[in-house]
């Protein structure tokens, strides 16, 4: 009830800093030119894809980070009044959380609707990008705050943290991962290579990409693992399994850290 | 007004000679409750040129000898069940037609090429609308010239390749022409070894256990708006030179082995208007020269095509790359005169500024990534992750390990109808 | 009432509250004062749950306060330094305030009224002056008519007038029997509002009884020689 009242301010705020609306207009303009150019099909879907897949952690992990030291009065405030600490936080967090998430759905949808491509299209694939698009922002949300939560005092600290694990599971992670199959390829690495793709995010929400579009070559992999992995519900159930647990125990993690912390 | 005459004089000629003729033949019939209950007893007692008519029913037999020129025609459910005793029916006679009937069971083994049916050195023989059902091999022509097979189905459960036959076995046959089949479930869907002039067109092959086609040594043949989809190994091509493969479409064969089409020393052939849905490979070509891939689809295959180094002189134009994880593959830094000009890439990233249609710069549909997963496969798992993206990237601005003569010079902006 | 009970909080290595044990009586006006660093904000933060002891409790009406948050409805606060969403205007903050507690009440207009901000209404936080949003953090203390409302150095960016202000509605707050807790540097101020007074220095309390008292004590005149003189004490 209480987290319902802040929520409601905060929308109220975010929709007047423009900002929000801002960043739904950015996937509403490229989900938009990539339809244009991608003529509808899968192509037009893999490139939203992969600019969620981009964009999202990012603005997510560095928003979420940033909105706690910008609303670190408004705690503050609340933190004196009748409220319990949990609702505090879920209020937080679904006030930035929930409207990051809608403007992607929503802007990524609008032009599906209005050029018929929710019609031409798998639905199973749209479903399939917005779901992975609502999961990655709030994951990456929580991650944000998780970081402004353990450098509260220090923003340069939090935000620097933040932009650096970005990096490193966007990037430099893969690069770890490319150098080990190449040093140790000749060793049966594939269990260790799923076991390291499922525990970063962004692979993993990559990965369940790669399952929806690019099944025919990684069925094409001469590999006894993959083949089991992918080729059956098992990939598939793990990998969003495992996205579940990486947008739980942020949150976890963050709403304690909350609940134990001297303001 | 003579020449009216004489073509009157003519066709009322011809008409008498084809009454004699259908009065001169007669019909044996073959049924379960009849004086004739066996298919073979029937065979024996008819004169060539006779029908033989069985009627409905399931009649046990096999090794069933057609040696004298008959029509073996069926009614409704007429099964002739070899019980896996032997072959089921052995054509000898040339200009036999087997129609409307259904042939299940024949033995399946190791030293023997058991078939449903076996034409072996007769020619002009016609099998149409047979259905065959568990049989070794379906239909297995061998020294067979100007047979035509139409409208069969040819389907068997056999789980290994093994203990599998083909579907539509051709051996040493001369301007056969196979229409309208449908085949599933045997080892390949049709095979053909030393075949010449053989004309392919409208059939279907799913589902076999290798491959959905595969032939060798057999020149001149031509195949049109078949279907081969979901096979073990997709369609194998082998030693073959001067082929057409026209309109037909290869879909959904995936695995580690599995290629909507692979050509191995494939010469002066044309491939032209195909279309390659959802394989692992769409297109493999081994030392392969001269040919013309032209016109095609290549749609959501994990490697849209993959071209070995040994391959030379190939033309593909004006095909459209529709979201395939990997445009081209090769094995080499090489690339000997194969020209990949006027396509459509969906991952062509170039622009068009002076709007001809055609895009400024060409496209390298040869990847970094499509290389290095060639080196190691298990990096596969890294497709579409930013760094890939970036390497890739990397590599466009200063090949160093793709070949850099495998280009399109001319990409196309919009897909080519 | 409000007993604390054996309050310790340590930030790191460093004790900031060691082991205080206080009782704040109600329907009077108690000041914490101490030197700067002596844990007068920390308490009060640990009284709002803000800060979570490191050990010892504290008792609000007989209740202990740990892992609570009702009892906040029984106490207004008015922080050191006041922050407020910058994008709010005072209405919108106050409406927000009153939503959160499902209070209806009117207080806000007449505090406003009396503290000559009804005009301001619909500014923005961001564009109200220090002394403003001092006196819009005495309102939200305030306009829910609490039972105890705590001040932490309260007239510290106020103009003499609103300072005089404040104290007159302090006074009246005190009448009306509420209990009154209040930290200051001001000794004046002190001495005017407040009848209990605690004394902390480095997390230890000093002195803990009426005002009074410590003046004989002391043999002086003015809380702040009485107060000057116990420093002193205390360094020596």
């Amino acid at each position: 009830m209480k987290s319902l009242t802040i929520l409601k301010y905060q929308w109220k705020d975010l929709l007047r800093g423009k900002w929000i609306v801002g960043y739904g207009l950015i996937y509403l303009l490229i989900a938009d030119a990539m339809i244009r150019f991608g003529n509808a099909g899968p192509k037009a879907m893999l490139s939203i894809s992969n600019i969620m897949l981009l964009l999202i952690p990012l603005v997510g992990i560095i928003y979420g980070a940033l909105y706690l030291y910008q609303t670190r009065e408004f705690t503050e405030l609340l933190l004196a009044q009748p409220i319990d600490r949990p609702s505090l936080f879920w209020g937080l967090f679904g006030g930035l959380a929930v409207p990051l998430a809608v403007a992607f759905a929503v802007g990524t949808a609008i032009p599906m609707i209005y050029t018929g491509m929710i019609i031409t299209a798998s639905t199973q694939s749209i479903l399939l990008i917005l779901l992975l698009g609502i999961v990655l922002t709030l994951l990456f949300t929580g991650l944000g705050f998780w970081f402004a939560l353990k450098f509260f005092e220090d923003r340069v600290k939090g935000l620097g943290f933040a932009l650096v694990s970005w990096l490193f599971l966007a990037v430099l992670y893969d690069g770890l991962v490319l150098l080990a199959v190449f040093a140790f390829g000749d060793y049966p690495i594939e269990k260790p290579m799923l076991a390291l793709a499922l525990a970063n995010p962004i692979d993993l929400a990559r990965i369940t990409v790669l399952l929806e579009f690019d099944i025919s070559a990684l069925m094409g992999y001469t590999g006894a693992v993959f083949n089991r992995f992918f080729g059956s519900l098992m990939g598939i159930s793990v990998a969003f399994s495992c996205l579940m647990l990486w947008l739980g125990i942020p949150l976890w993690r963050s709403q304690r850290q909350f609940d134990k912390k001297d303001f | 007004m003579k020449l009216f005459k004489i073509t009157t004089i003519l066709f009322v000629g011809l008409m008498l000679l084809l009454s004699v003729r259908s009065a001169i033949a007669t019909q044996v019939t073959v049924s379960k409750d009849g004086d004739i209950t066996s298919v073979q007893t029937g065979i024996d007692q008819a004169q060539p040129g006779d029908t033989v008519f069985v009627r409905e029913g399931r009649y046990i037999e096999y090794d069933i000898r057609i040696n004298k020129r008959i029509t073996l025609l069926g009614e409704g459910e007429a099964i002739i069940d070899g019980d896996e005793q032997g072959f089921v029916v052995v054509v000898e006679a040339d200009s036999t037609v087997i129609k409307d009937i259904e042939v299940h069971n024949s033995k399946a083994g190791f030293m023997d090429d058991y078939a449903g049916i076996v034409v072996e050195g007769a020619h002009y023989v016609r099998i149409e609308n047979v259905k065959l059902v568990n049989n070794f091999f379906g239909i297995y022509l061998a020294k067979s010239e100007g047979t035509v097979l139409k409208n069969n189905h040819i389907t068997a459960s056999h789980q290994r390749e093994t203990n599998s036959g083909n579907g539509i076995h051709l051996w040493y046959t001369k301007d056969v022409e196979i229409l309208d089949n449908y085949v599933a479930g045997h080892r390949d869907g049709l095979y053909f070894e030393f075949v010449e002039g053989a004309f392919i067109a409208g059939n279907k092959s799913e589902k076999n256990i290798r491959y959905g086609i595969h032939f060798m040594y057999s020149d001149n043949c031509r195949y049109e708006r078949n279907t081969f989809r979901d096979n073990g190994g997709g369609v194998a091509v082998m030693y073959t030179s001067n082929v057409d493969i026209v309109d037909n479409h290869f879909a959904d064969n995936w695995g580690s082995s599995a290629y909507g089409m692979l050509l191995k020393e494939i010469n002066r052939s044309t491939v032209t208007g195909n279309t390659f849905t959802n394989n692992s490979v769409g297109l493999y070509m081994e030392a392969s020269s001269r040919n013309n891939v032209e016109g095609n689809e290549f749609n959501q295959n994990g490697w849209a095509v993959q071209l070995m180094a040994n391959s030379t002189d190939n033309t593909f134009s004006k095909n459209n790359f529709v979201a395939n994880s990997f445009e081209v593959s090769t094995n080499s830094r090489m690339n000997y005169s194969n020209n990949f000009d006027n396509n459509y890439w969906s991952q062509y990233e170039g622009y068009d500024l002076d709007r001809d249609g055609v895009g400024d710069v060409p496209h390298r549909p040869v990847r970094l990534f499509s290389i290095l997963v060639e080196k190691q496969p298990q990096s596969l798992l890294l497709l579409r992750s930013l760094l890939v993206d970036l390497l890739d990237a990397a590599e466009k601005f200063m090949p160093a390990l793709t070949p850099e003569t495998l280009i399109d010079s001319k990409p196309q902006m919009e897909p080519v109808l | 009432m409000i007993s604390i009970q054996r309050l310790r909080k340590d930030f790191g290595t460093r004790t900031v509250l060691n082991e205080l044990d206080l009782e704040i009586p109600a329907g009077q006006a108690t000041g914490i004062v101490g030197p700067n660093g002596s844990g007068k904000t920390t308490t009060i933060k640990a009284l709002l749950g803000l800060v979570k002891p490191t050990s010892g409790d504290i008792m609000v009406d007989g209740k202990s306060i740990s892992g609570e948050w009702e009892y906040r409805n029984k106490i207004g606060y008015m922080p050191q330094i006041a922050r407020y969403p910058e994008n709010m205007t005072i209405g919108e903050l106050f409406q927000f305030i009153k939503n959160m507690r499902g209070s209806d009440t009117n207080r806000d207009r007449e505090l406003l009224e009396y503290f000559e901000l009804d005009n301001e209404i619909d500014k923005r936080m961001r564009a109200l002056s220090g002394g403003m949003r001092q006196k819009v953090g005495a309102i939200l203390a305030m306009m829910f008519d609490p039972e105890i409302l705590i001040f932490d150095e309260p007239t510290a960016g106020l103009d003499p007038k609103s300072s005089v202000q404040f104290k007159r509605l302090v006074h009246r707050e005190k009448e009306k029997g509420k209990t009154v807790l209040l930290t200051s540097h001001i000794m004046s101020e002190i001495e005017e509002l407040t009848d209990h007074l605690i004394f902390i220095v480095e997390g230890n309390i000093r002195y803990d009884g009426p005002m009074r008292e410590l003046m004989e004590l002391q043999q002086e005149q003015r809380l702040e020689g009485a107060v000057a003189k116990m420093m002193e004490e205390t360094a020596a």
